[in-house]
C-alpha cells in the first residue's frame, strides 16, 4: 500500500455504509486518540493490526484498502479497545461491522468459510464422530447427537447460503 | 440451583476434563446441570460474517433453555459472552420481535427474553461463593502457586455481564483460587487475551500472544496457569509445544481449569476431575490427587 493517499480513492459514503451496520453506529464518535491501538493485545504483537489506524482509514473513505484487506481479520475480539474507548465508539463491534461488509462485497477469509460449512453441516465447529462419543462414553460423559437441520434453514433464511457458498471459489 | 449446561463446541471436543470436573464440582456444590440435546453452536463465528445468523443462532439456543425454564450456565468464555450480548440486545422488545419472526419461520422456536446466562465461574462465586467453597474444602492445596487467566469474553464487555466483577482488575477467579488455600500470584499481563480468535485467521500472530503469557507466568514461578475457558486451554496447553518449538523455549507450564482444582479440593479423584487428560502434567497435582 502507497503511503501516499490518492483522494480519488476515497469514498465519503463508506463510513455511513459502516455506520448503518450493527455494531458500526458509532464510527464517527472516533477522535483517534489511539486508547484502543495502545490497549491491543494483537498489536502488541504485530503492527499489520492497528485498529485506530482502520478505523482512520475507514472514515476516510478508503473503502478497497480496507476491506479488501487481511488486517481486519486480525482482531482478537478481545473488547480491551471496546471497554477503554472515551468516545464509546465499541470498535470490537465495529471491526464485524467492517468484516460483515468485506463479507457481502466478496471478501471474506478463508477460515471464516471453514467455519461455514462447518457449522452447515454440523451445526458446531468441531464435528462429533463415533469416535468422540467413544471416547465421552468411556469418560462416563453423554453422547452428544448432531442436530444441522435449523442452521442450514437460518442460512438459507438470512441469505448468508448465497452469499458463502459451500464451494470454494471467490476466495480473496 | 438448576441450570441449562451449556457445553458449546469446544469444551465436549477438546477439553473433557473441563467437562468432567465442573460436572462433578457442581453436583457436589448442589447445582444442578441440565442437558439440552438440541443446543448448537453459539453464533460466535458468525458474528464477523454475518450479523443476523450470528444473532439467529444465538437466539435458538437462548430459547431452547427458556423452553425448558433454565437459565444457561456455560462452560466456553466465548459462548457466555455471544449468548449473554445477544440475550442484552434481545431486551429489546423490536429487535426480538424482528428476530422472533425469523426465528420462528426457520425453527418453530421464540424467545421471549426471560432467562439468565451465566458463566460456571460465575455462578460459582456469585451464587456459591468462596465461603462456601473454603467449607468444602478437605484437601490442602496451600502449597500451590497458581497463576489466574481470566481471558476476555468472561468479564467483557462488561455491561452485558451486568457490571459483574472489574473487567480492568478482575478478582472473583482470584479469590475462588484462595479459596481453596493457594495462592493466585500476579504477573504482567494477566488481562492479556489467549489470541484463540485469530488462531484461524494467522496461526504465527495468534501463538505470539500466548507465547508472551507463558514467558510471563513462568517467570512469575507458577506452579499451573488456572484457565476458565476451553479455547484459551487450545491456546496455552494444546499449543505449548508447539510455541515451544517456534520460539525455541522449554515451559512444561501445567494448565488446569479451574473446576479441576476445585474438585481435587474437596477430595475427588483424578479421574473425576479429569487430570489424566491434562497435557502438560504437574506432579504437584497428581501428588495432591493421590
Amino acid at each position: 500500500m502507497s503511503m501516499v493517499i490518492d483522494a480519488s480513492q476515497m469514498d465519503p459514503t463508506f463510513a455511513d455504509q459502516i455506520a448503518a451496520e450493527p455494531g458500526g453506529e458509532h464510527i464517527r464518535r472516533c477522535f483517534a486518540c489511539g486508547t484502543c491501538t495502545a490497549s491491543c493485545p494483537v498489536r502488541e504483537v504485530t503492527e499489520r493490526y492497528n485498529p485506530r489506524r482502520i478505523i482512520r482509514m475507514a472514515v476516510l473513505g478508503l473503502r478497497e484498502a480496507v476491506l479488501s484487506s487481511d488486517f481486519v481479520w486480525l482482531c482478537s475480539t478481545c473488547y480491551s479497545c471496546y471497554e477503554r474507548c472515551p468516545q464509546d465508539v465499541r470498535i470490537t463491534e465495529l471491526m464485524h461491522a467492517i468484516k460483515n461488509v468485506a463479507v457481502r462485497e466478496g471478501y471474506i477469509h478463508p477460515s471464516f468459510r471453514v467455519q461455514v460449512d462447518l457449522l452447515r453441516q454440523h451445526g458446531r465447529l468441531y464435528d462429533i464422530t463415533g469416535f468422540e462419543n467413544e471416547k465421552r462414553v468411556e469418560q462416563g460423559l453423554p453422547a452428544i447427537v448432531e442436530r444441522a437441520e435449523d442452521f442450514g434453514k437460518i442460512f438459507a433464511a438470512t441469505g448468508l447460503d448465497t452469499l458463502v457458498q459451500p464451494e470454494e471459489k471467490g476466495v480473496d | 440451583m438448576r441450570y441449562a449446561l451449556y457445553l458449546g463446541c469446544t469444551a465436549p471436543v477438546r477439553a473433557m476434563n473441563y467437562e468432567l470436573a465442573a460436572r462433578h464440582t457442581a453436583s457436589r456444590l448442589g447445582i444442578e446441570l441440565v442437558d439440552i440435546n438440541d443446543f448448537g453452536c453459539c453464533g460466535f463465528p458468525l458474528k464477523s460474517v454475518h450479523h443476523e445468523a450470528a444473532l439467529l443462532l444465538s437466539a435458538r439456543n437462548l430459547a431452547l433453555a427458556e423452553e425448558q425454564g433454565l437459565d444457561i450456565c456455560a462452560l466456553c468464555s466465548s459462548c457466555t459472552g455471544t449468548l449473554a450480548e445477544a440475550n442484552h440486545a434481545l431486551q429489546n422488545e423490536e429487535l426480538r420481535e424482528r428476530v422472533n419472526e425469523e426465528l420462528e419461520t426457520t425453527t418453530g422456536r421464540r424467545y421471549n427474553g426471560a432467562i439468565r446466562v451465566r458463566h460456571l465461574a460465575r455462578v460459582l462465586y456469585e451464587e456459591v461463593g468462596p465461603e462456601r467453597i473454603q467449607e468444602a474444602v478437605t484437601v490442602d492445596l496451600s502449597g500451590l502457586r497458581l497463576a489466574a487467566h481470566y481471558g476476555c469474553h468472561y468479564l467483557k464487555p462488561n455491561d452485558v455481564h451486568d457490571g459483574f466483577d472489574d473487567p480492568e482488575n478482575p478478582h472473583s477467579l482470584d479469590q475462588l483460587i484462595e479459596a481453596l488455600g493457594a495462592a493466585s500470584i500476579y504477573y504482567e499481563g494477566r488481562e492479556q487475551c489467549c489470541g484463540g480468535g485469530i488462531l484461524g485467521a494467522d496461526e504465527e500472530t495468534a501463538l505470539a500472544l500466548p507465547h508472551l503469557k507463558l514467558e510471563r507466568v513462568v517467570a512469575a514461578g507458577a506452579d499451573a496457569l488456572v484457565v476458565i475457558c476451553p479455547f484459551c486451554d487450545i491456546m496455552y496447553e494444546l499449543q505449548q509445544r508447539r510455541i515451544e518449538k517456534l520460539y525455541e523455549a522449554r515451559y512444561n507450564l501445567p494448565v488446569v481449569f479451574y473446576p479441576q482444582l476445585l474438585g481435587l479440593a474437596m477430595g475427588l479423584s483424578a479421574d473425576k476431575v479429569g487430570l489424566p487428560l491434562n497435557r502438560v502434567k504437574s506432579r504437584k497435582l497428581m501428588e495432591i490427587a493421590r
